[in-house]
């Protein structure tokens, strides 16, 4: 059995009152890309937030390098972050910097490294996403791709030991989504990261997912490979994979019966 | 029932009230906290001085120039009644160095630079910058709160003084220059009744007093804003509106404790 990285038990988690977790318990495998999938809505980006530490659990705890991140001091806790690297939805990166300052924020907030060697590493990690020669852009002139993919230069800057990957693919063209997949792709294996990839979009995830959990209503529905999800028995599971839009999942939101309601007040 | 829906309003707002206070004043006691290691790295305070203090400038050398000149116009046409115009020096120093000074240079910093402080973190926390900072292990309060908390203290006082300079220069072009008051009696007055500590150095307890009140609403409304697009324009108003009200009250009070045994 493979090295698991995170560990989580019995996580319950809601917001206001809403029951986001209701019991999951998963792992995350050293060297692996898992991936997290599910309608929108199902607290996947807040499962990432609780790996992070930054929400807190109201039950149950989650291990992240031999450490439950949710009892921990701050210092390490910000420990356990510069080993894992997290790519937000929107590249979040720093406005007021350019591509160069925003890769070299990590470095310049945590080594006393000499300017040269910031230089080099910095361009190093640009030359693996493609854009060290957009280094003096800031980020208001570059594509939402283009932002993701500084973003995951910036991620990789500290040489994580695991990459949260935030809805990578999500309203990228085509080509860039191409791009981000062979990234995450090839990123993994070269670096020796394990990856998590929170994603609805099943084709590109299927793709390169090592394991697959898919998230539903607070609980796992389904794990296993690509190939064992494919052959899921589950309605639901095939109903999401395929994208129909009726079935486990209704398309109509609970109301009364249609013919009644037209009958109303005649 | 009238009563009882009224009464658990009231405790509802109450137990908001004190979580609010509460919040604030966590926030004010990190950002205290994180001083000290803000200080390794000047460089981040000048930016900040640079653009809170240095980009106020224009507004406040002008409305100090206008404010002094109204003052030197008003204080002359009082004064020239009961002959007593040599005066004007005096009365227009006074009025700026206690009052006018500290309490219009911070309304203007709150209108200023105040909702462009909040406008700015909260926007960064609406674009996740600030959550992204603490997924890369760095203190958003350490890195982006605190310099900006001290450059809007040490800012605030300074632009307090060239206000006041400016605003006494003013009150001397309209007095002096245009009115004819006599420059000599203009100046020796006015160095003969305000007095260093009394006036000037109380003035400036006001103007640092009004800084950390400024900075500490408005970087508390942006960083603990809604993150959408209704929430930091909540948070804007909310910092003129709250700085204004604080500047205010707390000059009552600051007046109050100074001046108030005479």
């Amino acid at each position: 059995m493979m090295e698991s990285i995170v560990q989580i038990r019995e996580l319950h988690f809601s917001r206001d009152s809403l029951k986001i977790f209701d019991g999951i318990s998963l792992d995350i495998h050293a060297g692996q890309i898992t991936a997290f999938m599910g309608p929108s809505g199902t607290g996947k980006t807040t499962l990432l937030k609780i790996i992070g530490g930054q929400l807190r659990p109201e039950k149950g705890y989650v291990q992240v390098f031999g450490k439950d991140v949710h009892h921990v001091d701050q210092n390490e806790l910000y420990e356990l972050r510069k080993r894992m690297g997290m790519l937000f939805q929107s590249g979040a990166l720093l406005t007021d910097l350019n591509v160069f300052e925003n890769v070299a924020f990590p470095l310049r907030e945590h080594t006393r490294l000499p300017e040269q060697i910031i230089r080099d590493l910095v361009l190093i990690k640009l030359e693996a996403v493609g854009l060290r020669g957009a280094r003096h852009l800031m980020p208001s002139q570059l594509s939402g791709g283009m932002a993701r993919r500084v973003a995951l230069a910036r991620a990789i800057v500290l040489d994580p030991s695991m990459i949260m990957y935030d809805e990578p693919f999500t309203g990228l063209d085509p080509i860039t989504k191409g791009t981000i997949v062979t990234l995450i792709k090839e990123l993994n294996e070269t670096l020796g990261l394990t990856s998590v990839i929170v994603s609805h979009d099943v084709l590109e995830t299927m793709s390169i997912a090592d394991y697959i959990y898919v998230i539903s209503e607070g609980q796992v529905v389904e794990s296993g490979t690509p190939e064992t999800l494919g052959s899921s028995s589950s309605h639901w599971v095939q109903q999401f994979l395929q994208g129909l839009p009726d079935g486990p999942v209704p398309f109509h939101y609970p109301a009364e019966n249609f013919r009644e309601d037209l009958l109303v007040g005649r | 029932m009238m009563v009882a829906t009224a009464l658990q309003n009231l405790g509802h707002w109450t137990l908001g009230l004190f979580e609010k206070m509460g919040r604030s004043s966590i926030f004010f006691v990190r950002v205290l906290l994180a001083i000290p290691r803000t200080f390794t790295r000047p460089r981040l305070i000048i930016k900040e001085i640079y653009s809170i203090g240095v980009l106020s400038l224009t507004i406040i050398v002008v409305s100090g120039l206008f404010v002094g000149m109204v003052l030197g116009l008003q204080g002359y046409v009082t004064l020239v009644d009961f002959g007593a115009e040599e005066s004007l020096g005096v009365l227009v120093a006074m009025s700026l160095v206690r009052e006018l000074g500290p309490v219009v240079t911070a309304l203007l910093f709150a209108g200023r630079a105040g909702s462009a402080l909040a406008a700015e973190i909260g926007l960064m926390k609406a674009t996740e910058q600030l959550s992204s900072m603490e997924m890369m292990a760095v203190d958003p309060i350490r890195r982006i709160v605190s310099p900006r908390f001290i450059g809007g203290f040490i800012s605030v006082p300074l632009l307090t003084a060239i206000f006041t300079a400016v605003g006494i220069l003013g009150g001397r072009f309209v007095g002096v220059g245009l009115l004819g008051v006599d420059e000599g009696s203009f100046w020796s007055q006015m160095q003969a009744n305000v007095d260093l500590i009394d006036d000037v150095a109380n003035g400036m307890i006001k103007g640092v007093v009004f800084a950390i009140a400024c900075v500490w609403i408005a970087l508390y409304k942006g960083y603990d804003a809604m993150p959408t697009a209704e929430g930091i324009s909540l948070a804007t108003t909310n910092t003129v509106v709250y700085s204004a009200l604080a500047i205010l009250g707390l000059d009552f009070i600051l007046t109050a404790l100074m001046f108030g045994d005479v």
